[in-house]
């Protein structure tokens, strides 16, 4: 059973730009999705969720905690998780240690690390990051996300760089989180298809407002959203 | 869970008693106790004092190597904390009967916490700003040395010998009394420095320092308290260059303000760069290419000063062709010699 995260109009000022404008969303099953074009406040959202970005108005909560009244690092300890779009896998140390290194700031001790190696079925830990593969690195986050006690896993476009049979093994990964760890997932991604194979809500953001969430599938085909993609005279020409 | 026990075993690095003697470990032992028993009566009286000299500003560019390699972080201002490490030995070693020992330790626990304070100002500045703040420094530390001078046996605060009383040398340590024991002293003391760094940078400050270098962000993301780490790394290479800055105290007994002039810290640095700024080998290059090359170019009846052309062309070398230096160099020659083994051994 994963926690419930709710945002209640979330606010976040950068000079004269609202790039979250009074979001507020509840999120509290398994995986859910966050999409919507590029500038829309995904990964603002996910920054304002991080500590990275300090909102001006509005509360985060995850099962009634204060997620705001926590810095970055404490956040990261009590259970916050993320991936960033650039993969962050240190090229001087090994897949062992780059896990391990999340891991020994997070509560996590020696058979979390196996756990997580396991779960992400990483092979060859002892070889440096930078003799990685795209996928391997993007094991490697996964695997840094779920070691020790998540709580909220936040995925920046993990499947970037990726094939596409690389991403259905992340997709499947992904699915598993829940149950393996107990951690709500949050997924961005531009990818259609990995959101709607792995979400089971989705929320949409366009200039910073919520503008449609729900199941996934009835979100993704809502007019709304459409037309946020697409834009008006695409849709008319569309149709 | 997607793996068996059994597929762990494949995937998990166990660690082992039995690599502590790796042939690695077991190459660097042996060449250390080489270099400890026949340096002195190989090289001379005059090249075992060069040497003590290089061994002592390899601790130094060691605390170089793991600011920039491990942490990204650029500090011109090494060879002051030496000075620093070098006043309080001569301070304490002239104003208490302690041993040597004790007053090497004194000098780093004060190094470390001057070291520190001096750099909470810049711990949110990095790359060239940094660079610029921590040579500013060097030239403040420059100052402070000229007008006080170094401690000599002398009363008061300063410990400065005036007027027509003569200056005192600090006692050599009881291990270390003639030349060639005092290079072996300063040898087991770098030793015992390059294995505390060595340790911290395979340890998990190591790794936090990875993760923050790679992206500081990254690093909070998992919850790498970034100042507290980068705290501890100028604690630790502060410290660990008072040690040096001790020992190059304890050479002479008396130290002159004219060595810890700024400029020297940039040469130490280019240094580091040249020798490797990513592995200790580098730093062992890099204390000798500082102290080694000006006195071998004076020995060829060449200036001395022609060291700044060659660390010129020597950064040019490094930044272009081999950013790894000649530590990286020499490792990749070992790599492929022993290939060349392994290749012909399985034909």
């Amino acid at each position: 059973m994963t926690g419930s995260l709710v945002a209640d109009g979330l606010t976040v000022v950068y000079g004269g730009v609202k790039p979250l404008d009074d979001v507020s969303l509840t999120f509290d099953r398994d995986v859910c999705g966050l999409v919507g074009p590029n500038g829309a406040g995904k990964t603002t959202f996910f920054n304002a969720l991080s500590g990275f970005a300090q909102p001006s108005a509005g509360s985060l909560a995850f099962d009634g905690e204060d997620i705001l009244a926590m810095n970055a690092a404490k956040r990261a300890r009590w259970g916050l998780r993320r991936t960033f779009q650039q993969e962050q896998v240190i090229h001087g140390l090994s897949g062992w240690d780059n896990v391990r290194l999340a891991a020994e700031h997070t509560g996590g001790g020696r058979a979390a690390v196996e756990r997580a190696i396991d779960f992400v079925g990483l092979d060859g830990v002892d070889r440096a990051g930078s003799q990685l593969s795209m996928l391997e690195r993007r094991l490697v986050e996964i695997a840094k996300t779920v070691v020790g006690s998540p709580k909220l896993v936040l995925l920046d476009e993990p499947g970037a760089g990726l094939d596409q049979s690389e991403t259905e093994r992340l997709i499947s990964l992904i699915r598993q989180i829940p149950n393996e760890f107990g951690a709500l997932v949050i997924l961005v991604d531009h990818d259609m298809d990995l959101v709607s194979t792995v979400c089971g809500t989705t929320a949409v953001l366009d200039f910073g407002h919520v503008i449609a969430i729900g199941p996934t599938a009835t979100v993704l085909g809502s007019a709304n959203v459409r037309k946020a993609y697409l834009g008006t005279a695409d849709m008319e020409a569309d149709e | 869970m997607t793996a068996t026990v059994n597929q762990r075993s494949s995937r998990v690095a166990a660690w082992s008693p039995a690599k502590l003697f790796s042939a690695r470990n077991i190459v660097v032992l042996v060449v250390v106790v080489g270099v400890l028993i026949f340096t002195p009566s190989v090289v001379g009286a005059y090249w075992t004092r060069i040497f003590t000299i290089c061994t002592i500003f390899s601790i130094a560019a060691a605390g170089i190597a793991l600011l920039y390699g491990r942490l990204g972080l650029v500090s011109l201002g090494q060879v002051s904390l030496i000075g620093v490490g070098g006043w309080i030995t001569l301070r304490i070693g002239h104003a208490t009967s302690l041993p040597f020992e004790v007053v090497l330790v004194i000098a780093a626990i004060g190094t470390g916490i001057i070291g520190v304070l001096v750099g909470l100002p810049a711990l949110r500045l990095s790359g060239l700003n940094l660079a610029i703040v921590t040579l500013m420094l060097a030239g403040a530390f420059e100052v402070i040395f000229n007008v006080t001078g170094f401690p000599n046996g002398g009363d008061g605060f300063l410990g400065r010998a005036q007027g027509g009383v003569l200056q005192q040398p600090l006692a050599r340590p009881s291990l270390g009394t003639t030349d060639p024991d005092y290079f072996r002293y300063v040898v087991v003391v770098a030793a015992i420095m390059f294995l505390v760094i060595g340790l911290h940078l395979s340890n998990r400050p190591g790794r936090a320092w990875a993760a923050i270098r790679q992206s500081e962000a990254g690093a909070l993301a998992a919850g790498i308290g970034t100042v507290r780490y980068r705290l501890w790394a100028l604690a630790v290479v502060s410290a660990t260059t008072g040690v040096a800055g001790g020992l190059l105290a304890g050479n002479a007994g008396l130290l002159d303000p004219i060595s810890f002039k700024a400029p020297a810290s940039i040469l130490l640095f280019a240094t580091v760069l040249i020798g490797g700024a990513y592995s200790l080998v580098g730093a062992v290059i890099a204390g000798f290419l500082s102290q080694g090359v000006p006195p071998l170019l004076n020995a060829w009846g060449l200036d001395g000063n022609l060291i700044f052309v060659l660390l010129g062309f020597g950064m040019i070398q490094a930044i272009t062709t081999a950013p790894q230096g000649i530590a990286g160099q020499l490792q990749g020659l070992v790599r492929r010699i022993a290939g060349a083994i392994a290749k012909r051994r399985s034909r």
